[in-house]
């Protein structure tokens, strides 16, 4: 069965892995900002690896509303 | 100056054409005499088919052009009989390097895969493989083959009349006018003929400009090729450093959108910037320097009756993936031998039609990766430039990211997917990279290479099975190759034409595609295939 996008709660500890996104981002100008979440998209990226769930994810952040 | 750009090598002289009465006939008419138009020259006059070459000029072709030719071209040089000079002239390369700001961030080793007779690609300069290609020209033509290549004739008009070509050509001594079955405009991007037709070539631009240099220096830089992305001596652009034979260093410097060109190309303002780059104490000097903006585009159909566009004049490439000539030289591999049954009445025009399907398709994956790669080199807005650093940066110490650096990708032959020509592949357990349309990788075989016995004609081959030494089906002949295990040392016979099958029966076209496979002889299904293959259902 093909993987789906997971868009309902999957994150164990949401509020602690919250504060560790901002906690990377402090003291950083905003190009070190754009250069480090670009770096995480990337790494993100490759953790799926599969292009169609990427795809699905690609359209979720699109249109955050839904289609 | 290299004495080559100076030698005319089919220069003008007066043909009896000039002094007929009426316009004489010729089969074919190929306008143009670059890569594209000598290689369909050569491919039809070896078959047999009477040809004449048009160029206006009759020297080799100016400037910093082509100088990576990869294995398809040269197993296509194989079968047009000058792949061995190709090669030996070459300089072979397996090593790149990658750097980003003032660092190597990784290299790659292309590592060949084992049992193909052609390396992965070489670098030759254009002008060598311009005149490699005119001295088989004259070889053929000394050993009988039609072939007539006229330089000084400017082909300055063409009219299709439905059942010929009408051209007139301008040459020092006033125009003449003959007519052709059929022409094969190859007369580059600038096509004067595609203008003439009133004809679309549509695409896109990208707004940037790169200053392409070609140095002769002594220098030790390895065999290598070397790509930086916002180097010190390059700020915010690209640089690529390759050899060449001779001595000879191809250089490309991008130089961003906004420059005057001509203050650009000036010496005193090449020189300090290539000084910059390769180190104040290289010797060198420049053989050329250009300033080029690039384009992928191509016209919206190539067949247009009877004047079929090849090369150049059908689509454009920015250079990033060495896919000009390249994908030129597929296209006349693809239309050689379709033109020649036509001529032949052998096969109904509609075969013609799958030129246009078949290139097209081919024309496209080639303009969707030279953009990619153009893409990647000149981000075009600051995200894009910021997940291209991104890419890069994460490249020197993940092996992840590597993939994603896209410097030029590999120029690879096109699989033809669903082509109108291939049967649905019937091979339970086939390899995926042998399924109908792709085209037929090499295997070493004892003493020689499968390659060199494919091609120019329909081959039944036959693994592991038993078929007939041959077979005719309207005037189509088709030739048994048989294999066995036995011939298959290494195992890639197996591994490249059977994958989980025991045996198999492969219908190849006369450009090495596969047409159908199966897993054992079936006379009815062969015919069937062979008809498909020749455009009789086209019609
Ligand atoms: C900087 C650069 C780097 C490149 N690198 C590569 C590479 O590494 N690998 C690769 O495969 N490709 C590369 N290319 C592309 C390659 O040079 C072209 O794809 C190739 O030359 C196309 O060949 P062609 O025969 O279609 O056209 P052309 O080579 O342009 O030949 C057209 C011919 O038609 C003739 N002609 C034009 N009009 C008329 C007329 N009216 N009458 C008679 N004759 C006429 C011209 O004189 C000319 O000889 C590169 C190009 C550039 C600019």
């Amino acid at each position: 069965m093909p993987t789906d996008l997971i868009l309902t709660p999957n994150m164990d500890r949401p509020d602690d892995i919250y504060a560790d996104l901002l906690a990377a981002h402090e003291g950083l100008s905003k190009a070190e900002s754009d250069a480090l979440n670009a770096r995480l998209i990337l790494i993100l990226m490759n953790q799926i690896g599969e292009r169609r769930v990427l795809a699905q994810a690609l359209a979720a952040a699109r249109v955050p509303e839904g289609s | 100056m290299n004495k080559i750009f100076e030698v005319p090598l089919y220069p003008y002289t007066r043909h009896a054409d000039q002094d007929a009465a009426t316009p004489a006939h010729h089969r074919v008419v190929v306008v143009g005499a670059g890569p594209v138009g000598l290689a369909a020259a050569i491919d039809l006059a070896r078959q047999g088919v009477e040809v004449v070459v048009l160029d206006e000029n009759d020297k080799v072709s100016f400037g910093s052009r082509a100088i990576c030719f990869a294995k398809r071209t040269l197993e296509i040089a194989d079968r047009l009989g000058l792949g061995t000079p190709l090669v030996d002239k070459g300089v072979q390369w397996n090593i790149g390097k990658v750097f980003f700001d003032e660092r190597k961030v990784y290299d790659f080793n292309l590592l060949p895969e084992e049992g193909h007779k052609r390396p992965a690609f070489i670098n030759l300069q254009q002008y060598y493989f311009e005149d490699y290609l005119v001295r088989r020209a004259r070889a053929i033509q000394s050993e009988g083959a039609p072939l007539d290549l006229r330089g000084g004739n400017k082909v300055a008009r063409v009219a299709d009349h439905g059942d010929h070509v009408a051209l007139t050509i301008d040459t020092v001594d006033g125009p003449y006018s003959i007519t052709a079955d059929y022409v094969i405009a190859c007369d580059g991007a600038a096509s004067p003929i595609r203008s003439m037709m009133g004809l679309d070539f549509v695409g896109r631009v990208f707004e940037d400009n790169f200053l392409i240099a070609d140095v002769i220096m002594e220098a030790d830089f390895p065999t290598e090729r070397w790509f930086w992305f916002d180097p010190p001596f390059n700020r915010g652009q690209s640089a690529l450093l390759h050899k060449q034979p001779d001595g000879v260093w191809r250089i490309d410097l991008q130089l961003g959108w906004d420059i005057d060109k001509e203050q650009e190309k000036k010496p005193e303002k090449v020189i300090p910037r290539l000084k910059a780059m390769l180190g104040d104490d290289v010797e060198f000097s420049l053989e050329w320097v250009s300033i080029y903006t690039f384009q992928c585009r191509r016209m919206e159909k190539f067949r247009h009756n009877r004047v079929i566009f090849a090369g150049d004049s059908a689509h454009q490439v920015s250079p990033f993936g060495a896919r000009g000539a390249n994908s030129g030289l597929q296209d006349t591999d693809n239309l050689a031998w379709k033109l020649k049954l036509v001529l032949e009445g052998r096969a109904p025009e509609a075969l013609l039609d799958s030129y246009d399907a078949e290139r097209i398709f081919g024309a496209d994956e080639n303009i969707l990766n030279s953009s990619r790669s153009t893409d990647f080199i000149t981000p075009k807005s600051e995200i894009s430039r910021i997940f291209r650093n991104a890419v890069l940066d994460l490249s020197e110490h993940h092996a992840f990211a590597r993939p994603l650096v896209n410097s030029g990708r590999l120029s690879m032959p096109c699989t033809y997917d669903g082509s109108p020509l291939n049967t649905p592949d019937a091979l339970p357990g086939g390899p995926a990279r042998t399924r109908p349309g792709s085209p037929c990788p090499d295997v070493a075989l004892g003493n020689g290479f499968l390659l060199d016995s494919l091609g120019d004609r329909f081959t039944l081959l036959a693994i592991n099975a038993d078929a007939p030494d041959g077979l005719s089906e309207d005037g189509i002949a088709v030739t048994r190759l048989s294999l066995t295990d036995k011939d298959d040392a290494t195992g890639a016979l197996a591994a490249r034409y059977l994958g989980d099958a025991p045996a198999a029966v492969y219908l190849i076209r006369p450009d090495q595609h596969v047409a159908a496979r199966w897993p054992a002889y079936d006379a009815v299904a062969i015919r069937a295939a062979l008809r498909r293959a020749t455009g009789q259902e086209m019609q």
